[in-house]
Protein backbone atom coordinates (compact mmCIF):
# COMPACT_ATOMS: atom_id res chain seq x y z
CA UNK A 1 0.00 0.00 0.00
CA UNK A 2 1.17 3.64 -0.96
CA UNK A 3 2.34 5.83 2.26
CA UNK A 4 2.16 9.60 2.33
CA UNK A 5 5.58 11.38 3.62
CA UNK A 6 5.37 15.02 5.16
CA UNK A 7 8.22 17.61 5.34
CA UNK A 8 7.55 18.97 8.16
CA UNK A 9 10.00 21.06 8.03
CA UNK A 10 9.05 22.24 4.19
CA UNK A 11 5.18 23.02 5.30
CA UNK A 12 4.31 26.34 5.96
CA UNK A 13 0.73 26.26 6.76
CA UNK A 14 -0.62 26.92 3.18
CA UNK A 15 -3.69 24.53 4.16
CA UNK A 16 -4.48 23.57 0.38
CA UNK A 17 -3.59 19.89 1.55
CA UNK A 18 -6.29 20.09 4.10
CA UNK A 19 -8.71 21.95 1.87
CA UNK A 20 -8.41 18.97 -0.89
CA UNK A 21 -8.49 16.46 1.13
CA UNK A 22 -9.60 17.18 4.84
CA UNK A 23 -9.79 13.48 5.88
CA UNK A 24 -5.95 12.98 5.17
CA UNK A 25 -4.46 16.15 6.30
CA UNK A 26 -5.41 18.70 8.75
CA UNK A 27 -2.88 21.61 10.55
CA UNK A 28 -1.22 22.05 13.59
CA UNK A 29 -1.28 25.32 15.66
CA UNK A 30 2.12 25.93 14.37
CA UNK A 31 0.80 25.58 11.08
CA UNK A 32 2.43 22.33 10.48
CA UNK A 33 0.85 19.61 8.77
CA UNK A 34 -0.63 16.63 10.38
CA UNK A 35 -0.92 13.58 8.49
CA UNK A 36 -4.34 12.12 9.86
CA UNK A 37 -3.74 8.58 8.25
CA UNK A 38 -0.38 7.12 6.25
CA UNK A 39 -1.47 4.38 4.58
CA UNK A 40 -3.12 5.13 1.48
CA UNK A 41 -5.30 2.90 -0.66
CA UNK A 42 -5.43 2.49 -4.58
CA UNK A 43 -9.23 3.76 -4.42
CA UNK A 44 -7.96 7.04 -2.58
CA UNK A 45 -4.53 7.46 -4.20
CA UNK A 46 -5.29 10.06 -7.18
CA UNK A 47 -7.05 12.56 -5.24
CA UNK A 48 -4.38 12.30 -2.21
CA UNK A 49 -1.54 13.11 -5.06
CA UNK A 50 -3.44 15.76 -6.28
CA UNK A 51 -3.86 16.81 -2.84
CA UNK A 52 0.01 16.66 -2.84
CA UNK A 53 0.61 18.43 -6.14
CA UNK A 54 -1.44 21.94 -4.76
CA UNK A 55 0.81 22.05 -1.60
CA UNK A 56 3.07 25.48 -2.58
CA UNK A 57 5.82 24.25 -0.88
CA UNK A 58 6.05 20.54 -2.43
CA UNK A 59 5.72 18.49 1.26
CA UNK A 60 4.32 15.93 0.96
CA UNK A 61 4.71 12.65 -1.27
CA UNK A 62 2.93 9.31 -2.12
CA UNK A 63 5.67 6.69 -1.69
CA UNK A 64 5.11 3.02 -2.81
CA UNK B 1 -1.53 8.37 -30.26
CA UNK B 2 -2.76 12.05 -29.27
CA UNK B 3 -0.32 15.01 -28.60
CA UNK B 4 -1.25 17.73 -26.34
CA UNK B 5 0.58 20.80 -26.32
CA UNK B 6 1.18 23.43 -23.74
CA UNK B 7 2.44 26.51 -24.50
CA UNK B 8 3.89 28.06 -21.58
CA UNK B 9 5.88 26.02 -18.53
CA UNK B 10 5.33 27.72 -15.11
CA UNK B 11 3.34 26.35 -12.96
CA UNK B 12 0.06 26.52 -14.69
CA UNK B 13 1.58 24.63 -17.76
CA UNK B 14 3.68 22.45 -15.66
CA UNK B 15 0.78 20.95 -13.31
CA UNK B 16 -1.15 20.62 -16.33
CA UNK B 17 1.00 18.19 -17.57
CA UNK B 18 2.16 16.59 -14.28
CA UNK B 19 -1.70 16.05 -13.89
CA UNK B 20 -2.00 14.70 -17.26
CA UNK B 21 -0.13 11.63 -15.93
CA UNK B 22 -2.01 11.32 -12.99
CA UNK B 23 -4.91 10.87 -15.11
CA UNK B 24 -3.35 7.91 -16.98
CA UNK B 25 -2.67 10.00 -19.96
CA UNK B 26 -0.11 8.55 -22.08
CA UNK B 27 0.26 10.60 -25.35
CA UNK B 28 2.64 12.82 -26.16
CA UNK B 29 3.34 16.25 -24.11
CA UNK B 30 4.87 19.06 -25.40
CA UNK B 31 5.94 22.08 -23.93
CA UNK B 32 6.82 25.49 -25.14
CA UNK B 33 8.19 28.44 -23.21
CA UNK B 34 9.55 31.64 -24.87
CA UNK B 35 12.25 31.08 -21.17
CA UNK B 36 15.20 29.36 -21.52
CA UNK B 37 14.56 28.06 -17.97
CA UNK B 38 11.41 28.65 -17.00
CA UNK B 39 10.46 26.10 -14.66
CA UNK B 40 10.68 27.83 -11.23
CA UNK B 41 8.51 28.69 -8.86
CA UNK B 42 7.46 32.37 -9.02
CA UNK B 43 6.18 33.60 -5.00
CA UNK B 44 9.92 33.16 -3.67
CA UNK B 45 11.32 35.76 -6.19
CA UNK B 46 10.10 38.40 -3.79
CA UNK B 47 10.77 36.56 -0.83
CA UNK B 48 14.13 33.90 -0.54
CA UNK B 49 15.26 34.41 -3.72
CA UNK B 50 15.43 37.88 -3.66
CA UNK B 51 16.92 37.41 -0.29
CA UNK B 52 19.86 35.47 -1.44
CA UNK B 53 18.42 32.73 0.88
CA UNK B 54 17.45 30.29 -1.65
CA UNK B 55 19.72 29.05 -4.63
CA UNK B 56 18.46 28.99 -8.23
CA UNK B 57 17.78 24.72 -7.83
CA UNK B 58 15.30 25.52 -5.02
CA UNK B 59 12.97 27.01 -6.37
CA UNK B 60 12.26 24.44 -9.09
CA UNK B 61 8.79 23.52 -9.03
CA UNK B 62 9.56 20.11 -9.79
CA UNK B 63 11.63 17.86 -8.93
CA UNK B 64 13.87 15.42 -11.10
CA UNK B 65 11.84 12.61 -10.87
CA UNK B 66 8.56 14.13 -11.16
CA UNK B 67 9.66 16.03 -14.22
CA UNK B 68 10.82 12.76 -15.85
CA UNK B 69 7.50 10.91 -14.50
CA UNK B 70 6.06 13.36 -17.22
CA UNK B 71 8.67 12.76 -19.85
CA UNK B 72 7.56 16.06 -21.65
CA UNK B 73 9.54 17.51 -25.03
CA UNK B 74 10.32 20.82 -23.71
CA UNK B 75 10.74 23.11 -26.15
CA UNK B 76 12.59 26.56 -24.24
CA UNK B 77 13.61 29.71 -25.56
CA UNK B 78 11.80 30.50 -28.30
CA UNK B 79 7.86 32.13 -27.81
CA UNK B 80 4.81 30.86 -28.81
CA UNK B 81 4.19 33.99 -32.07
CA UNK B 82 0.84 32.84 -33.70
CA UNK B 83 -1.64 30.09 -33.26
CA UNK B 84 -3.49 28.72 -36.39
CA UNK B 85 -6.55 27.26 -34.83
CA UNK B 86 -8.59 25.76 -37.46
CA UNK B 87 -4.76 23.56 -38.88
CA UNK B 88 -4.32 23.51 -35.38
CA UNK B 89 -0.63 24.52 -35.29
CA UNK B 90 1.45 26.70 -33.37
CA UNK B 91 4.10 28.74 -34.71
CA UNK B 92 7.05 29.56 -32.54
CA UNK B 93 9.16 32.72 -33.05
CA UNK B 94 11.96 31.27 -34.58
CA UNK B 95 9.76 29.80 -37.09
CA UNK B 96 9.22 25.99 -35.62
CA UNK B 97 5.87 25.14 -36.47
CA UNK B 98 4.25 22.73 -33.45
CA UNK B 99 0.74 20.76 -34.44
CA UNK B 100 -1.04 19.44 -31.48
CA UNK B 101 -4.87 17.98 -31.18
CA UNK B 102 -5.26 19.56 -27.60
CA UNK B 103 -3.68 23.03 -26.85
CA UNK B 104 -3.05 24.23 -23.69
CA UNK B 105 -2.66 27.87 -23.51
CA UNK B 106 -0.46 28.74 -20.11
CA UNK B 107 1.21 32.27 -21.46
CA UNK B 108 0.33 33.66 -18.28
CA UNK B 109 1.33 37.48 -17.46
CA UNK B 110 3.90 39.83 -17.07
CA UNK B 111 5.27 42.45 -15.36
CA UNK B 112 3.20 45.69 -16.20
CA UNK B 113 6.54 47.72 -17.53
CA UNK B 114 6.68 51.33 -16.26
CA UNK B 115 5.22 54.38 -17.84
CA UNK B 116 8.05 56.31 -15.85
CA UNK B 117 10.88 54.74 -18.26
CA UNK B 118 13.30 52.17 -17.76
CA UNK B 119 17.03 52.45 -16.86
CA UNK B 120 19.60 50.50 -15.05
CA UNK B 121 18.46 50.79 -11.57
CA UNK B 122 14.80 50.99 -12.36
CA UNK B 123 13.32 47.56 -11.84
CA UNK B 124 10.56 45.14 -12.30
CA UNK B 125 10.06 42.06 -10.81
CA UNK B 126 8.29 38.86 -12.43
CA UNK B 127 11.06 36.68 -13.62
CA UNK B 128 13.94 34.41 -11.82
CA UNK B 129 16.24 36.75 -14.38
CA UNK B 130 14.80 40.39 -12.81
CA UNK B 131 14.75 38.78 -9.30
CA UNK B 132 18.81 38.27 -9.77
CA UNK B 133 19.29 42.06 -10.72
CA UNK B 134 17.06 42.72 -8.14
CA UNK B 135 19.43 40.96 -5.47
CA UNK B 136 22.32 42.01 -6.72
CA UNK B 137 21.08 45.81 -6.71
CA UNK B 138 19.71 45.03 -3.10
CA UNK B 139 23.37 44.33 -1.99
CA UNK B 140 24.84 47.95 -2.52
CA UNK B 141 21.78 49.70 -2.50
CA UNK B 142 21.29 51.67 0.48
CA UNK B 143 18.02 53.27 -0.30
CA UNK B 144 15.02 51.69 -2.29
CA UNK B 145 11.60 53.47 -3.63
CA UNK B 146 8.43 50.98 -3.98
CA UNK B 147 6.56 52.12 -6.40
CA UNK B 148 3.36 50.21 -5.99
CA UNK B 149 1.87 48.86 -2.65
CA UNK B 150 0.15 45.44 -3.88
CA UNK B 151 2.14 42.04 -3.16
CA UNK B 152 5.32 42.33 -4.65
CA UNK B 153 6.26 45.83 -3.89
CA UNK B 154 4.90 45.14 0.01
CA UNK B 155 6.67 41.57 -0.36
CA UNK B 156 10.19 43.09 -1.85
CA UNK B 157 9.75 46.17 0.45
CA UNK B 158 9.99 43.58 3.45
CA UNK B 159 12.93 41.68 2.06
CA UNK B 160 14.96 44.76 1.63
CA UNK B 161 14.07 46.13 5.09
CA UNK B 162 15.13 42.91 6.57
CA UNK B 163 18.35 42.73 4.31
CA UNK B 164 18.92 46.67 5.60
CA UNK B 165 18.24 48.74 3.28
CA UNK B 166 16.48 52.10 3.58
CA UNK B 167 12.48 51.51 1.64
CA UNK B 168 10.18 54.35 0.75
CA UNK B 169 7.36 52.99 -0.73
CA UNK B 170 4.85 54.88 -2.76
CA UNK B 171 1.13 54.32 -3.92
CA UNK B 172 -1.63 56.28 -5.31
CA UNK B 173 -4.27 54.86 -2.53
CA UNK B 174 -4.51 56.17 0.98
CA UNK B 175 -3.07 52.78 2.28
CA UNK B 176 -1.12 49.57 1.27
CA UNK B 177 -2.90 46.79 -0.29
CA UNK B 178 -6.16 48.91 -1.11
CA UNK B 179 -6.88 46.74 -4.43
CA UNK B 180 -7.34 44.08 -2.62
CA UNK B 181 -8.31 44.72 0.93
CA UNK B 182 -10.83 47.57 1.74
CA UNK B 183 -9.42 50.72 3.41
CA UNK B 184 -10.11 50.49 6.88
CA UNK B 185 -7.94 46.81 6.64
CA UNK B 186 -5.33 48.68 4.30
CA UNK B 187 -4.49 50.92 7.47
CA UNK B 188 -3.67 47.92 9.32
CA UNK B 189 -0.67 47.16 6.97
CA UNK B 190 0.24 51.08 6.66
CA UNK B 191 0.38 50.89 10.26
CA UNK B 192 2.30 47.38 9.93
CA UNK B 193 5.01 48.91 7.50
CA UNK B 194 5.53 52.16 9.24
CA UNK B 195 6.51 50.11 12.57
CA UNK B 196 8.66 48.43 10.51
CA UNK B 197 10.65 51.32 9.33
CA UNK B 198 8.74 52.01 5.55
CA UNK B 199 8.94 55.75 4.86
CA UNK B 200 5.49 56.10 3.09
CA UNK B 201 4.08 57.96 0.44
CA UNK B 202 0.54 57.17 0.33
CA UNK B 203 -2.15 58.81 -1.26
CA UNK B 204 0.54 60.14 -3.74
CA UNK B 205 1.20 59.88 -7.59
CA UNK B 206 4.10 59.71 -9.10
CA UNK B 207 4.56 62.38 -11.96
CA UNK B 208 8.29 60.99 -12.89
CA UNK B 209 11.38 58.62 -12.57
CA UNK B 210 14.72 60.26 -13.62
CA UNK B 211 17.84 57.96 -13.96
CA UNK B 212 20.90 59.89 -12.39
CA UNK B 213 24.35 58.82 -12.72
CA UNK B 214 24.50 56.71 -9.92
CA UNK B 215 20.75 56.37 -8.87
CA UNK B 216 17.34 57.37 -9.17
CA UNK B 217 14.88 60.57 -8.52
CA UNK B 218 11.17 59.75 -7.91
CA UNK B 219 9.30 62.90 -8.76
CA UNK B 220 5.85 62.97 -6.50
CA UNK B 221 2.82 65.16 -7.18
CA UNK B 222 3.44 68.42 -5.86
CA UNK B 223 7.12 68.43 -6.97
CA UNK B 224 8.53 66.47 -4.06
CA UNK B 225 11.55 64.57 -5.01
CA UNK B 226 13.20 61.37 -3.15
CA UNK B 227 16.33 60.39 -4.13
CA UNK B 228 17.60 57.07 -3.83
CA UNK B 229 19.75 54.47 -5.58
CA UNK B 230 17.20 52.21 -7.33
CA UNK B 231 13.22 51.89 -7.48
CA UNK B 232 11.21 48.89 -7.76
CA UNK B 233 7.91 49.46 -10.07
CA UNK B 234 5.65 47.08 -9.31
CA UNK B 235 2.40 47.95 -10.63
CA UNK B 236 0.84 44.87 -11.44
CA UNK B 237 0.71 42.43 -14.71
CA UNK B 238 -0.56 42.21 -18.27
CA UNK B 239 -1.76 39.35 -19.71
CA UNK B 240 0.53 37.51 -22.67
CA UNK B 241 -2.31 37.31 -25.19
CA UNK B 242 -0.67 39.03 -28.34
CA UNK B 243 0.83 35.71 -29.89
CA UNK B 244 -3.13 34.87 -30.26
CA UNK B 245 -4.52 38.11 -31.53
CA UNK B 246 -4.31 36.43 -35.24
CA UNK B 247 -5.91 33.28 -34.14
CA UNK B 248 -9.55 34.06 -34.07
CA UNK B 249 -10.19 32.40 -30.67
CA UNK B 250 -12.05 34.98 -28.09
CA UNK B 251 -10.08 37.31 -26.51
CA UNK B 252 -11.22 39.75 -23.66
CA UNK B 253 -8.33 40.57 -20.97
CA UNK B 254 -7.53 36.44 -21.09
CA UNK B 255 -8.69 33.88 -22.79
CA UNK B 256 -12.41 33.50 -22.77
CA UNK B 257 -13.05 30.16 -21.48
CA UNK B 258 -16.73 28.09 -20.82
CA UNK B 259 -17.41 26.53 -17.39
CA UNK B 260 -15.21 23.66 -18.01
CA UNK B 261 -11.95 25.83 -18.82
CA UNK B 262 -12.20 25.36 -22.77
CA UNK B 263 -11.69 28.63 -25.28
CA UNK B 264 -15.33 29.18 -26.61
CA UNK B 265 -15.99 27.34 -29.49
CA UNK B 266 -12.81 25.44 -29.82
CA UNK B 267 -13.43 22.32 -27.50
CA UNK B 268 -10.01 21.32 -27.79
CA UNK B 269 -8.33 24.52 -26.94
CA UNK B 270 -8.19 25.05 -22.88
CA UNK B 271 -6.36 28.12 -20.35
CA UNK B 272 -5.13 27.75 -17.26
CA UNK B 273 -3.59 30.61 -14.62
CA UNK B 274 -3.64 34.09 -15.02
CA UNK B 275 -4.47 33.93 -18.66
CA UNK B 276 -7.97 31.77 -18.05
CA UNK B 277 -11.03 34.07 -18.53
CA UNK B 278 -13.47 31.33 -17.36
CA UNK B 279 -16.94 31.81 -16.53
CA UNK B 280 -18.11 30.35 -13.69
CA UNK B 281 -21.35 28.24 -13.47
CA UNK B 282 -22.04 28.61 -9.79
CA UNK B 283 -21.46 32.51 -9.34
CA UNK B 284 -22.74 32.93 -13.33
CA UNK B 285 -19.85 35.79 -13.74
CA UNK B 286 -16.48 35.70 -15.39
CA UNK B 287 -13.57 35.53 -12.95
CA UNK B 288 -9.72 35.47 -13.77
CA UNK B 289 -6.98 35.24 -11.27
CA UNK B 290 -3.75 35.70 -10.87
CA UNK B 291 -3.20 33.02 -7.83
CA UNK B 292 -0.43 30.42 -7.85
CA UNK B 293 -3.41 27.94 -6.03
CA UNK B 294 -5.91 28.84 -9.10
CA UNK B 295 -3.59 27.95 -11.66
CA UNK B 296 -2.62 25.05 -9.84
CA UNK B 297 -6.45 24.27 -9.67
CA UNK B 298 -7.09 24.87 -12.92
CA UNK B 299 -4.27 22.09 -14.23
CA UNK B 300 -5.92 19.43 -12.67
CA UNK B 301 -9.38 20.29 -13.98
CA UNK B 302 -7.92 21.33 -17.51
CA UNK B 303 -6.33 17.76 -17.23
CA UNK B 304 -9.07 15.81 -15.92
CA UNK B 305 -10.96 17.20 -18.61
CA UNK B 306 -8.86 16.15 -21.36
CA UNK B 307 -8.14 12.87 -20.22
CA UNK B 308 -12.27 12.76 -19.66
CA UNK B 309 -13.98 14.48 -22.58
CA UNK B 310 -17.21 12.98 -22.03
CA UNK B 311 -17.33 13.66 -17.96
CA UNK B 312 -16.35 17.20 -17.87
CA UNK B 313 -16.30 18.92 -14.59
CA UNK B 314 -17.15 22.77 -13.94
CA UNK B 315 -13.87 24.86 -12.82
CA UNK B 316 -15.27 26.23 -9.41
CA UNK B 317 -12.64 27.94 -6.64
CA UNK B 318 -12.81 29.64 -3.33
CA UNK B 319 -9.54 32.66 -4.18
CA UNK B 320 -6.94 31.90 -2.17
CA UNK B 321 -3.10 33.98 -1.93
CA UNK B 322 -0.99 33.83 0.42
CA UNK B 323 1.89 37.23 1.29
CA UNK B 324 4.83 36.75 3.77
CA UNK B 325 6.12 39.90 4.89
CA UNK B 326 8.06 40.62 7.91
CA UNK B 327 7.04 38.43 10.12
CA UNK B 328 3.62 38.33 9.09
CA UNK B 329 1.88 35.27 7.15
CA UNK B 330 -0.72 36.85 5.41
CA UNK B 331 -3.54 34.98 4.18
CA UNK B 332 -6.18 36.06 2.02
CA UNK B 333 -9.93 33.78 1.18
CA UNK B 334 -12.37 34.77 -0.90
CA UNK B 335 -13.43 38.42 -1.33
CA UNK B 336 -12.30 41.01 0.71
CA UNK B 337 -13.59 44.31 -0.78
CA UNK B 338 -16.55 45.11 1.35
CA UNK B 339 -16.74 47.51 3.71
CA UNK B 340 -18.97 45.03 6.27
CA UNK B 341 -16.02 43.74 8.52
CA UNK B 342 -15.59 41.79 11.81
CA UNK B 343 -12.34 41.56 13.07
CA UNK B 344 -11.15 39.11 15.66
CA UNK B 345 -8.32 38.46 17.73
CA UNK B 346 -5.66 41.03 18.00
CA UNK B 347 -3.07 43.44 15.77
CA UNK B 348 -1.21 44.19 18.40
CA UNK B 349 -0.35 39.98 19.52
CA UNK B 350 0.01 40.13 15.73
CA UNK B 351 -2.75 37.15 14.91
CA UNK B 352 -5.85 38.15 14.01
CA UNK B 353 -8.75 37.72 11.42
CA UNK B 354 -11.12 40.17 9.31
CA UNK B 355 -13.79 38.29 8.20
CA UNK B 356 -15.77 40.23 5.38
CA UNK B 357 -19.54 39.62 4.78
CA UNK B 358 -21.29 40.56 1.41
CA UNK B 359 -24.66 40.26 2.56
CA UNK B 360 -24.18 40.40 6.14
CA UNK B 361 -24.64 37.06 6.87
CA UNK B 362 -22.27 34.32 5.15
CA UNK B 363 -18.30 34.21 5.74
CA UNK B 364 -17.42 35.55 1.65
CA UNK B 365 -13.62 36.37 2.52
CA UNK B 366 -11.43 36.45 5.16
CA UNK B 367 -8.30 38.20 5.83
CA UNK B 368 -5.82 35.91 8.28
CA UNK B 369 -2.73 36.51 9.97
CA UNK B 370 -0.30 34.21 11.37
CA UNK B 371 -3.54 32.20 12.60
CA UNK B 372 -3.39 28.62 11.59
CA UNK B 373 -6.99 27.52 12.90
CA UNK B 374 -8.59 30.38 11.14
CA UNK B 375 -7.07 30.04 7.86
CA UNK B 376 -8.41 26.41 7.81
CA UNK B 377 -11.85 27.32 9.16
CA UNK B 378 -12.17 30.53 6.81
CA UNK B 379 -10.98 28.63 3.84
CA UNK B 380 -14.15 25.91 4.96
CA UNK B 381 -16.31 28.13 5.57
CA UNK B 382 -16.30 30.80 2.43
CA UNK B 383 -16.86 27.76 0.68
CA UNK B 384 -19.61 26.60 2.02
CA UNK B 385 -20.81 29.88 3.25
CA UNK B 386 -20.87 29.06 6.50
CA UNK B 387 -22.52 32.02 8.76
CA UNK B 388 -19.87 34.97 9.66
CA UNK B 389 -21.48 34.88 13.24
CA UNK B 390 -20.97 31.10 13.92
CA UNK B 391 -17.20 30.97 12.66
CA UNK B 392 -16.05 34.46 14.33
CA UNK B 393 -17.68 33.06 17.96
CA UNK B 394 -15.58 29.89 16.79
CA UNK B 395 -12.64 31.39 16.58
CA UNK B 396 -12.86 34.27 19.31
CA UNK B 397 -12.72 31.49 21.24
CA UNK B 398 -9.41 29.81 19.81
CA UNK B 399 -7.58 34.09 19.87
CA UNK B 400 -8.32 33.58 23.85
CA UNK B 401 -6.03 30.77 24.00
CA UNK B 402 -1.80 31.98 24.31
CA UNK B 403 -0.31 32.63 20.91
CA UNK B 404 2.94 30.67 20.57
CA UNK B 405 4.53 31.94 17.64
CA UNK B 406 4.61 30.08 14.28
CA UNK B 407 7.71 31.65 12.39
Amino acid sequence: MARIIADRSACQGYANCVVAAGDYFDIDDDALVIVLREDLPDSERKRVEEAARSCPVSALVVED
Amino acid sequence: MSRVVIVGASVGGLKTAQALRGEGFEGEIVLIDQEHHPTYDKPPLSKKYLMGAAARHEIELLSERETQGIGALSIFGSPAASLDADRKVVTLEDGAAVPYDTLVIATGSRARRSPWGEGEHIHLLRTSGDAERLRDELATTRHLVVIGAGFIGGEAAATAIMAGVRVSMVDPFPAPMSRVLNAEVGQIFSRKYAQEGVEEYFGRTVEGVEQTTDGVRVVLDGGEIIEADAALVGIGAVVNTEWLESSGIELDNGVVCDSTLRAIGHPEIFAVGDIARWASASRNVSLRLEHWTNAVDQARVAAHNIAHPDDCEDYETTEYVWSDQYDWKIQVVGRTGTDDIVVIGSEENQRFAVLYSEDGEALTGALVVNWPRALVDARRAVAARTDRAEIAARLTGDAARPVTPAL
